[in-house]
Parts: structure tokens; sequence; C-alpha cells
């Protein structure tokens, strides 16, 4: 079964950390990556730009552009994983271990029903 | 990350709502100030043992102003006391009345803040210092080394900007529309300032002061966070991520600039060019054009192109032109001529130039472009007296390290072709 784990985080926060705490906590999830590549269980990962970034399509007649992202929430989706678990659990397990990287935010858990990997080299 | 480590990052992101909030119940920015540090104390004590709290701004903010109210009532300072319901000296499980109190006055409290910063009584270099050290969070040893001054002479600054900000008059009841966006204007072009204090570095302080660019950048984010459609400061947001990818091309390993046709392109930071073209590209959809989408617009042109044979010198004549406009000055030009040198030749370019001398006359790079035009028209001793005055002019050792490697190729070159002076 394939879970999305979506990354929820305080983008101010994340912002404000020094390159170097950014990398630390790159490379601490890079860890925890190798070990689901080596599993075979790791699908694609997106890191996003900050929400600044983002424009909104609102399915209006006809469609409106805004700028900003969808939802205005305190923490932000900043990226997701996508990952081979059994079940519940294990994914919650992947997801603790990816949260033991840095303090604060939250990863939602969604089972995944159609996944195309598409064919985009990073 | 260790406690202290994420916990900095915390207070640095709290830090412009915190300070903004304390200052409009207090109206003082000493004591906000220090109302925002004992605040932080108290956090470092608190937040590793019981966690972080769901919203860290509203915590502080809550914690700040009960102490500074406390610390007023015990000094017996005559200092009217905000409004009753507006003080409460409960804790955290206030945080939903906190965010209540200050979520409406979010943006406005950060805005004033940051246009405090840049009150049109202080000089430039005052604004900047004041902004760095109030809303960045800054120490005043880092803006002392980014300055490359003393530390004594950082705090002196401060401390004058401080106090001519005390004697300002400082509105403080909710802007209206059109000073909404004065203020906002303001407070873009002293973030401008601080962006062209650390890219103006150069050679060994490069590294130091890119800490300017970076918080810069940060505090355009910001900015941009709180008026999303903004398209100026998209714009403004754009240019400086644009030009900050270029940063690691920028100087060889002996601190000499490396001009943009020279720069090897696979160092410019690509996830920096993402967000600032998709930045431009939401702006340009607005068909509110300003100066600075225009020169963000300008920097993807230069971004987007793989080669510099690539470049689009004709789109960006056109884009100077435009800016020409919007803000004539002869800086513009002088960059606008490097454009048509591209397009039209150096004889063009020259020509455009010209009437710019007398104003320019004492500008290092009037005289380096005017130098390299001279020098592809063949008019190698004009070219020599134009790079002599540049060298005579440059800033920085990098500048005059770059002109004298002009001055070689044409020695090199000044084989007898018997290139006559004059015209």
């Amino acid at each position: 079964m394939l879970y999305a784990i979506l990354c929820y985080h305080d983008e101010d926060t994340v912002g404000s950390w020094t390159k170097e705490q950014d990398a630390a906590v790159m490379s601490k999830l890079a860890v925890v990556q190798d070990k689901l590549k080596k599993q075979g269980r790791l699908g694609p990962v997106a890191r996003l730009l900050p929400t600044t970034s983002a424009t909104t399509l609102r399915k209006d007649d006809p469609p409106l552009v805004l700028d900003g992202p969808y939802a205005e929430t305190k923490e932000q989706l900043l990226g997701f994983y996508i990952v081979d678990c059994n079940n519940l659990d294990e994914a919650l397990d992947v997801a603790r271990d990816l949260g033991a990287a840095n303090p604060g935010g939250a990863y939602e858990i969604r089972p995944v029903g159609l996944l195309n990997p598409g064919s985009i080299k990073p | 990350m260790t406690d202290a480590a994420w916990i900095d990052a915390a207070l640095t992101s709290a830090r412009p709502q915190a300070v903004g909030a304390l200052l409009r119940y207090f109206r003082d920015l000493d004591t906000a100030e220090e109302a925002f540090q004992n605040a932080s104390l108290r956090a470092l004590k608190s937040w590793p043992q019981n966690g972080p709290p769901r919203d860290p701004a509203a915590w502080l903010i809550m914690v700040g102003r009960n102490v500074a109210i406390d610390d007023i009532r015990r000094n017996r300072r005559q200092q009217p006391l905000p409004e009753d319901e507006a003080i409460s000296d409960l804790d955290d499980a206030e945080d939903a009345l906190a965010e209540r109190l200050d979520g409406s006055h979010y943006r406005d409290d950060i805005l004033r803040l940051l246009f405090i910063c840049c009150h049109p009584d202080l000089p430039a270099t005052q604004q900047i210092a004041l902004a760095l050290r109030i809303v960045s969070g800054l120490t005043v040893k880092q803006i002392a080394r980014a300055f490359l001054v003393s530390e004594a002479a950082m705090e002196q600054r401060i401390t004058r900007a401080k106090a001519r900000v005390a004697d300002a008059d400082v509105p403080f009841e909710t802007p209206g529309a059109v000073e909404r966006s004065e203020r906002l204007s303001a407070v873009a072009a002293m973030i401008y300032l601080v962006f062209n204090e650390g890219y103006s570095a150069s050679g060994d302080t490069a590294e130091i002061r890119s800490t300017l660019c970076e918080e810069a950048i940060r505090l355009a984010r910001l900015l941009l966070r709180l008026f999303q459609g903004e398209p100026e400061i998209m714009g403004l947001t754009a240019l400086l991520l644009l030009q900050h990818a270029r940063a690691a091309a920028r100087f060889d390993a002996e601190g000499a600039v490396i001009l943009l046709d020279d720069q090897d392109r696979s160092l410019w930071n690509q996830k920096m060019i993402a967000e600032g073209l998709a930045l431009i590209d939401k702006a340009m959809r607005h068909r509110r054009s300003g100066p600075y989408q225009i020169q963000a617009a300008v920097a993807a042109l230069h971004a987007r192109a793989a080669r510099p044979e690539d470049t689009d010198w004709t789109q960006i004549d056109l884009l100077y032109g435009a800016l020409e406009v919007m803000q004539p000055s002869p800086v513009v030009t002088l960059n606008r001529a490097v454009a048509v040198s591209k397009v039209r030749g150096a004889e063009a370019a020259l020509e455009m130039i010209e009437p710019l001398s007398s104003r320019l006359s004492n500008y290092f790079h009037f005289f380096g472009v005017r130098g390299a035009f001279l020098m592809q028209l063949g008019r190698n001793e004009e070219a020599r007296v134009a790079f002599d005055r540049a060298i005579a002019l440059a800033n920085t050792s990098a500048e005059a390290a770059h002109i004298r490697m002009h001055l070689d190729r044409l020695m090199r070159d000044s084989a007898p072709r018997g290139a006559k002076a004059g015209k």
C-alpha cells in the first residue's frame, strides 16, 4: 500500500534556519530516506518552494487565478514523500523517523489511490 | 537540531510580529524590545521542558507584555498603562485570546515596525542598521562586522537612530489604504538598500556581507506574505533572489570580480532562480508594472540564458527603456547602453552615454563601461584614459583589479594599430 506523507511546518520558522541548520536537517532526513530506498519502499520526494511563490487557480466560471497558497494556515505544506508501507502503523513509524530530524511541524498521512510515476528525471 | 538552535529559529521568525505587537501596546521601541528579550529568555527556559507552544509569537507577546507591565508597576514609571482589558497576567492557556487580540493587527504591526526603521528622518545607513537590529534581531556585533565598522561605532549608530525615532512622530493608528501603500514602498526601498549593502561587497568581505543579502530576502518574503497580491513586492523579492542566485559565481578565488558574461553558470543557484522566475511570472499577470518588476525581468532574462550568447539583449534594451521612462536616471541609461552595445554595437552605445559624462563624472562604472566600449572600437588610447579614471574612482580593490585586467589586455593588444586619440 502506498502512503503519501505530507510535511507541514511553519514556513517562517523553516525560513529562519541558517544555511547550516537547514543542511543539517536535510542530511538527517536523507538518512531516513536512504534506509527506505534500500528497502525499495521510497517513491518520489519533493520539497516545495515557499508559499509566497504559489499561485492558486479557483475553479469558478471562469477560473480565477489568485496569488498565494490555497489555504492560509498556521503551518504550510512544505513537501511530501510517497512511501510503500504495509499498514498505517508502518507509515506512522516512517513519519516519526522523519519527525526526529527536526522539531515542530506535523505530518499528514494519506493513503495513495493512484500514482503515476511519470517520466521526469530530477 | 539542538534545543537552542530550533528555539533560536523560532524566536527569529516570531520576532517581527511579537516586537510589532509589543510596540503597539507600549508605544516605545526600547520597552518593546526589552519585553521581547525578557520573553525570549523565558522561552529558552520553558520551551525545552514543555515543548514549543503552538503559536510562539502569541506566547512571546503575552509573556513579554506581562513581564513589562510588572516591571512598569515595580518601577512606578510615570507611564500610562495600556487599557485594562488588554492586560492579562494569565499564562499560555490564553493563546487564543492573544491571537484574537493580535490577529487583526498582524499585518499593520509588522509594517509599522518596519516603517519606523525607515523613518524619513533617518539617514539610509541608520535605517538599515536599525532594521537589522530590531526586525531581524541580528546582534550589534554581527551588524558591525557586515558594515566593516567597530562594534562601538555601530552601537552608537543604532542608539542615535533610536533616539531620533523616539523624537519623531510615529502614528500608531491603523493606516488607511494610501498611507499603507506609502509605507509599503518606503519599506521596500529599505529592504533593497539592505540587499545592496551585501551585494556591493566584494573579495574577502563578500562572505561576511552575504548575510545582508539573505536577511533582505527573508524580509522581502515576509513583506510578500503580508501583501500576497502586490506585484511590486513580488518583483522586489524576485529581483533579490535572481541577483543573489549568482553569488557563488561573481568572484574568483582571489576575490576579483567576474563579469556576467564570464561567470560559470553552473554555479548559479537554480532553486533561487526557480523561485525568482515563479514570482516575476506571477507579478507580470497583474499588468501593473513598476521599477522592481522591470529590474527583476532583466535579471530573469539573464537567468534564463543557458549561455551568455543566449541572452535576449533586445528585450533587455526595451525593459531598460521602460525603466528610463518610469525612473529616469543616468545609471539606468548606462545600463541600457550596455544592452545597446550588444544589439547595435559599441558606437551607438557610446553615443548614448556621452551626454551622461558630466553627471557621472565621479562614477566608477561609467568609466569602466566607457573604456570597454572604446576598447571594442579599437580606440585604445582613449580607452586607457577612461580605465585610468575608473581605477582612480574604484570603491573596492576588486573593482580596481578588474579594470587593471582590461588595461593589461590593452597593453598586449596595443601592437602598433595606430589608434588615434581624439575623434
